[in-house]
């Protein structure tokens, strides 16, 4: 039990870190990590436990907490949202005092800069890795395809669309 | 002769929001309805809504510094927002009064819906929760891809820039280096890039 709740605690505690771009950025070594090298889950699993965190109200990062308590019930959820955002919200408190003092300096902006096209790569390289890790049948790449155009393009509310996703594929049968 | 200022007209009753006292529990409770209300993402619409319209704790500036702030700092965005916020009127306890608020009821509904998930799984009456989850799964992707594509069009300037955001998504997506390396190599060619094409 301890060696597993460590490991929880290092895995997400060391991606926390990564996150640069919102927690979306670290949902591939997620996976890749939990999924491929420590088997504490399938990956259809892991694409419910993804779809449940997004429907659900807050971060989406809240996944580490259905991880956590497959792994190791209510002390690994608790353990995974420590790890996930305790040493993030320390750092962003000591940054936010930093950048204060910076004011409008040229290299606050260049790094804002530097940071935005990264963080919009980590994005796309997401649903890329998920729409990869799962084995997706033909209805469920058109659902993926429709509802990417739809929300890039149009002002449908995500919660109708999860809901419209999810009654497509009952009706088509999986 | 000079009048004293007429404490009516000042300040103007229309242009600025209605300012309440951030208490600790005045922070806590509206997080609370912020964390509720943020249902299918969109987190940060709903926090300047509430500290910036409804309860006047802050300007626009002030938010979007804290935006830009929260998405520089490694971590999910709208919680390093949330901190930030409490952290700038109320100190410690204040972005503990925020981050509570925030994450209790999302996190209480999280873990009711994954023991549900659990629990169901494998039990009869399970084969339509397989493909409902499939399908939520499908969208969620496609959320993700969609949200890309939104701030790609607000906010990619410039060949470099487009280059940048490839060759992250090829590097991670297609050839499966780790975030680490890939963040490692193209931390410095971004802010070099940003550099090399001169003053912010």
């Amino acid at each position: 039990m301890v060696p597993v709740l460590l490991r929880l605690a290092l895995l997400f505690g060391g991606l926390s870190l990564l996150a640069f771009g919102g927690g979306a950025g670290v949902i591939p070594d997620m996976q890749r990590i939990t999924v491929d090298r420590y088997h504490w889950l399938t990956a259809p699993e892991f694409l419910a436990f993804f779809a449940i965190s997004r429907a659900a109200p807050g971060p989406g990062s809240l996944i580490v907490v259905l991880i956590g308590q497959k792994v190791a019930g209510l002390a690994g959820a608790a353990v995974a949202v420590l790890a996930m955002f305790g040493p993030t919200c320390v750092l962003v408190y000591a940054v936010a005092r930093v950048w204060h003092r910076a004011g409008g300096a040229a290299w606050r902006l260049h790094v804002e800069r530097a940071l935005a096209p990264i963080a919009i790569g980590l994005t796309f390289a997401t649903g890329l890795t998920l729409l990869r890790g799962t084995e997706h049948g033909w209805v469920a790449y058109a659902v993926t395809v429709v509802s990417a155009g739809l929300l890039s393009f149009t002002e449908l509310n995500p919660l109708v669309a999860l809901a419209g996703g999810a009654v497509t594929l009952v009706l088509a049968g999986g | 002769m000079a009048l004293p200022p007429d404490p009516a007209s000042s300040p103007p009753p229309s242009a600025t929001p209605p300012t309440q006292p951030a208490t600790l529990v005045a922070l806590f409770l509206g997080f609370l309805s912020i964390g509720m209300m943020s249902f299918g993402g969109g987190l940060a619409a709903w926090i300047r809504r509430e500290v910036v319209q409804r309860r006047g704790w802050m300007d626009d500036p002030q938010f979007l510094t804290g935006y830009a702030l929260s998405q520089l700092v490694p971590g999910a965005t709208n919680v390093n927002l949330a901190v930030f916020i409490g952290a700038q009127l109320r100190g410690v306890p204040g972005a503990l009064a925020t981050l509570a608020g925030l994450m209790l009821l999302p996190v209480a509904l999280i873990l009711l819906a994954g023991g549900m998930y659990l629990r169901v799984q494998g039990a009869p009456g399970y084969g339509w929760v397989a493909p409902m989850l499939a399908g939520m799964g499908a969208v969620a992707i496609g959320l993700n891809l969609a949200t890309g594509v939104r701030l790609a069009r607000r906010n990619l300037r410039g060949i470099a820039a487009g280059m940048v955001t490839l060759a992250t998504t090829v590097g991670i997506a297609v050839l499966q280096i780790s975030l680490l390396k890939v963040l490692l190599v193209m931390l410095p060619v971004s802010l070099g890039l940003s550099l090399w094409r001169g003053r912010a």
